[in-house]
């Protein structure tokens, strides 16, 4: 009778997987319609960053404006597609960043072990020890607004969970046999860290630094909302939100609300990806979302 | 001629696993290294092949006094001992193909073209065909990566093999085709061999003097 029964975990698994493939194919959509509108319309429709009509303002959602306008009469639609093409940008080069600084320091550590590895790691900790936003806004406060120091702010804050990633991967790698083998075979440090170690780490590297871009886009978002990161005039989803705080309180709810969805849908449907490919990378622990 | 002369060595300075130890295998002499599980034999042979520094005694190696270990022994004194290792899951590189696998002794030291042809002949003589070649190690069974580990270790034309329970994992077919494979090879090259294990009869039959763990030798 055993041998003509499904085995259990097939039948426990399906369900799971439908709501997977459902995951996957709603994150996937969403987050390649944000990086086509992203990609596309600033190609197709410019956008005048410093234009203003006082004569259309804080029109509500219609035909002609379909997400409204702002208390400046600017297009909400347009400026929050612009905010997001920057929100993106940032997102991918700072989380790019991160993990390159993380990736270095955390083989460093790893591949040197010993003292080196004590020293670096260390001054890991006090680094953490340090809030996050305090030290992006220090990083931002000394540069003149823009893009880059943004990058700078959040690349330079958030490499360390990479570096730790990365060192305790290369840490458990470099005592196997075939490490040995490969010193035994006259390989250098270089070549062990290069052949052996880097492409063990690779998979959970980037698989980390995919899971920073949300956050790097959210880490943006605070800053410019907080008046540090983007110019004021500039379109970016956090000065959208900070500007249209007033008008909140007298009810006209779209130049938040619609800025504020660009921010949180993208970067739901990047982490819905990410959280599929570490289910793949390590089945046994479940992905919860990491903001 | 390897000398290892009072060897202490181990894990953790206060409780060495192996203490005042001394072996010599002369050049192209057999040494059959018999004991029980946990006694130290695997750390004596890591010791052997310059991967693991001990905490006191000395090492010489073709005249030579051991100075470094690991990435500080001289690459030529370091590729002059090959190691065949007990579990090849654990001494294989998982991400690289069996015939990469052999070749990457050549690549890491520069002679990739030089060695080629060498590479060839050791895969042929391990009895690794072209398809066995092309796979990776979770493709293939624990006796056929052992049979590219130990063409890996030969690459190089070591002038002493270090095989630490070579054949632990393998069966007797298995384990009597990689035996004649290396005693080929040394009836060639005249290589000295040291052979872990705790199988006796297997020890006796291969090594010209079988030696049991700890001995107080030299």
């Amino acid at each position: 009778m055993a041998l003509t029964t499904e085995p259990t975990w097939h039948a426990r698994g399906a369900p799971r997987r439908g709501t997977r493939t459902l995951r996957v194919a709603a994150s996937a959509a969403l987050a390649a319609a944000a990086a086509l509108a992203a990609l596309l319309v600033p190609l197709l429709l410019p956008l005048d960053q410093q234009a203003v009509d006082l004569t259309a303002k804080l029109l509500p959602p219609s035909a002609d404006h379909l997400f409204g306008t702002d208390e400046l009469g600017r297009d909400v639609l347009l400026r929050s597609v612009y905010g997001l093409r920057v929100s993106l940008t940032v997102g991918i080069a700072a989380a790019l960043a991160a993990s390159l600084l993380g990736l270095a320091v955390g083989c460093l550590a790893g591949a040197l072990g010993g003292r080196t590895d004590r020293l670096v790691m260390r001054a890991v900790d006090v680094f953490t020890a340090v809030p996050h936003l305090l030290m992006g806004i220090f990083i931002v406060a000394m540069f003149r607004p823009g893009i880059w120091p943004v990058v700078a702010s959040v690349g330079l804050t958030h490499w360390v969970s990479t570096a730790r990633i990365v060192r305790a991967e290369v840490l458990s790698l470099r005592g196997r046999p075939f490490v040995e083998a490969a010193i035994s075979g006259g390989a250098s440090r270089r070549r062990v860290v290069t052949r052996h170690l880097l492409p063990a780490v690779l998979p959970q590297a980037g698989l980390a630094a995919v899971l920073m871009v949300p956050h790097a886009i959210w880490h943006e978002s605070a800053l410019s909302f907080l008046g540090l990161g983007i110019p004021a005039h500039q379109a970016s989803l956090g000065t959208m939100i900070n500007g249209a705080r007033g008008s909140l309180a007298t009810g006209d709810w779209w130049p938040t609300l619609f800025p504020g969805l660009f921010i949180v849908l993208p970067t739901l449907a990047i982490a819905g990806l990410a959280g599929v490919w570490r289910e793949r990378i390590n089945p046994r622990r479940r992905s919860e979302l990491v903001l | 001629m390897l000398e290892l002369s009072r060897i202490t060595a181990g894990y953790d300075r206060r409780a060495p696993v192996i203490r005042d130890v001394s072996l010599t295998v002369a050049d192209g002499e057999a040494v059959g290294l018999l004991g029980p599980s946990g006694c130290g034999k695997s750390t004596l042979a890591r010791v052997a092949a310059l991967l693991h520094r001990p905490e006191a005694g000395t090492v010489r190696l073709a005249g030579e006094t051991v100075r470094g270990y690991r990435f500080r022994a001289p690459r030529a004194l370091r590729t002059s001992v090959g190691v065949v290792f007990q579990q090849p899951r654990l001494a294989a590189d998982p991400r690289l193909t069996l015939r990469e696998l052999i070749v990457e002794p050549a690549a890491a030291t520069g002679r990739s073209r030089e060695l080629a042809g060498r590479a060839a002949e050791l895969a042929e003589a391990t009895g690794l065909g072209a398809s066995l070649l092309r796979r990776r190690p979770h493709e293939v069974s624990d006796g056929q990566l052992q049979r590219a580990c130990v063409a890996r270790a030969l690459l190089l034309s070591p002038t002493l093999l270090v095989c630490d329970e070579m054949t632990a994992m393998l069966d007797a077919s298995t384990t009597a085709a990689l035996v004649a494979v290396v005693e080929e090879y040394r009836r060639q090259h005249d290589a000295a061999l040291l052979a872990v294990g705790h199988d006796r009869v297997l020890l006796r039959r291969w090594c010209d003097r079988v030696t049991e763990f700890p001995t107080a030798e030299g």
